[in-house]
């Protein structure tokens, strides 16, 4: 019971990440149909950029924890949007208007560069932090177990609940949100109307980078290492995450991330840890060959 | 002159789909395409946007060459289409719809624009919180009008608008295309099927064959001519009546 309840906090916080990096994956598939396979690394980068204005900052003596916390995830949701913006200009927009397949193949290569990129620049071993946020609050002790809400977590869940709170009301209540939507319906009809497509795909990619990257600095406090390999595990899950939950759909996306991250968590501690993430894996397998629209993927059902 | 193409080939592929077209559009006025399906109509519609690009020859509107500029900025200048098949969005509401379509009006106007537009039509007033998909064919013809109307375009490109419309929409369209240009002094560019009604609202019209324009004169002429009777008109009649 203290088991299966800690495990509910420990998935709800993993489901959180994956839920915020699956929205990157959905909204680019929703805007130009590609899969971006680069997104995980983008993650991943992003994680680099919070180890490295953590370290800068206990160097000068920064030590209050929310002025610390702010200023990485500043310094890392700019940097990484940049990355994001980036990628789509040089791997991805040459290639509009060509075969499916050549952005896929192109986005592959840009997710291999990144790794190596940062593999090359910042090392191939494990890069710790300094502890940002430690401690947290016992729930309740069972039998000699104590389950235990780290202040990480509750961090985690809390900004995640927030962002995709904001993230909601941006694409369905601004002008840009309108925009984006009429872009995933109708590009050419879009641009008829004297919208810049382009800039709405750049700015697409960009606002998916932007979460990638929270949940980026999340998983450096709530882990407090890093490696560069991170990005594509943690994508292919946000990935099976997206079309779980329906690829295109924002909501979808939110609920496939915090499934599989329940799953996840549930399987560790009941299954087998090593093996936990052949669950995700199965899933994905299972979800493409028997629901490939998954939970919330909306059936077509309009008037012509 | 408000729109001048000379000489404007396209390619779909490998389909040669206009051969040198000119046509010219003068401020105030309403002109009209007539021809057979294929012709090349809808793609001369599209190519004044850029989609396909013309291939050669010139596209100038207001004395600018806007041959070779993206779509939003052609948009931007001043030209509005509603698209074959309407082409709104289907998943948005209709406010939404209007607001897409006011995305490069003033802020200010958007109101009054919306006003307007309910008088003119005002099942969408009635249907505004309505997923635009679940309108009828002739209330998603009406949005797709308001749409580009939202934008205040000087020239209305319209593209088949009676297209598959029961006979009171059809009627309702040649009413508005005719109220817009008597009234309000829009230019508008009429790409018909229907042309028995598209002749007798337009000032002039083209005849388009094989992606070329093969006869032009006013509205009446065009009627009169016992080619165009042939070719267009009585189809044209069927059609309707059916």
């Amino acid at each position: 019971m203290a088991l299966a309840l800690q495990q509910l906090i420990n998935g709800l916080t993993l489901g959180a990440v994956y839920g915020l990096i699956a929205i990157g994956y959905t909204m680019v598939y929703g805007i130009i149909g590609m899969i971006n396979f680069a997104h995980g690394d983008i993650y991943m980068v992003s994680a680099f950029i919070a180890v490295t204005v953590f370290t800068m900052l206990a160097g000068f003596g920064i030590s209050s924890v929310p002025l610390s916390l702010l200023l990485v995830l500043l310094v890392a949701v700019l940097f990484t949007s940049v990355y994001g913006w980036t990628v789509e200009r040089i791997a991805y927009r040459p290639l509009r208007g060509s075969t499916r397949l050549a952005p896929l193949i192109s986005a592959i290569g840009m997710s291999i560069f990144l790794q190596n990129m940062v593999q090359l620049t910042q090392g191939a071993r494990v890069k710790p932090i300094p502890p940002v946020l430690v401690g947290g609050i016992d729930l309740l002790t069972i039998d000699g177990f104590t389950v235990r809400l780290a202040y990480s977590q509750i961090l985690i869940v809390f900004v995640t609940i927030a962002l995709m709170a904001g993230f909601t009301w941006l694409i369905t209540k601004t002008s840009f949100g309108r925009q984006q939507r009429s872009c995933e319906q109708d590009r050419t009809m879009t641009a008829l109307l004297g919208i810049n497509v382009d800039r709405t795909i750049s700015l697409t990619f960009m606002l998916g980078a932007a979460l990638a990257a929270v949940a980026g600095v999340m998983v450096t406090v709530y882990y407090g290492v890093v490696d560069f390999f991170i990005g594509f595990v943690a994508g292919i899950k946000a990935f099976t995450a997206a079309v779980l939950g329906g690829i295109g759909s924002l909501p979808g996306a939110m609920l496939g991330g915090l499934l599989i991250g329940l799953i996840e968590a549930f399987w560790a501690a009941y299954l087998s840890a090593e093996y936990k993430d052949v669950a995700t894996f199965s899933i994905l397998i299972l979800v493409l060959m028997f629901r490939p629209s998954g939970l919330l993927g909306r059936p077509e059902v309009e008037k012509v | 002159m408000m729109l001048q193409l000379s000489g404007v080939h396209a390619h779909y592929g490998h389909i040669h789909a206009l051969h040198g077209v000119d046509i010219e559009v003068q401020v105030g006025e309403v002109v009209t395409l007539i021809g057979a399906n294929g012709a090349g109509k809808s793609t001369l519609m599209m190519t004044i946007f850029g989609q396909p690009r013309a291939s050669g020859g010139r596209i100038v509107f207001n004395g600018e060459d806007i041959t070779r500029l993206p779509t939003h900025e052609i948009a931007r200048r001043g030209i509005a289409l509603v698209p074959e098949g309407r082409r709104i969005f289907s998943r948005m509401t209709v406010m939404e719809n209007l607001q897409m379509g006011a995305v490069l009006g003033e802020e200010m106007n958007f109101e009054v624009d919306l006003k307007r537009m309910y008088l003119l039509f005002p099942i969408l007033e009635e249907r505004c919180q309505q997923r635009a998909g679940t309108l009828s064919g002739g209330e998603q013809q009406m949005l797709a009008i308001a749409r580009a109307l939202m934008s205040r375009p000087q020239l209305l490109l319209l593209d088949e608008p009676s297209l598959g419309l029961a006979p009171l929409y059809i009627k309702k369209i040649f009413q508005i295309v005719r109220e817009l240009n008597r009234e309000h002094g829009m230019t508008i560019l009429l790409v018909e099927q229907n042309a028995h009604h598209a002749l007798r609202v337009a000032h002039r019209g083209y005849v388009m064959q094989h992606g070329q324009i093969i006869l032009a004169g006013s509205g009446r002429e065009l009627l009169a001519n016992p080619e165009v009777h042939a070719a267009y008109l009585e189809g044209g009649h069927a059609a309707t009546a059916a």
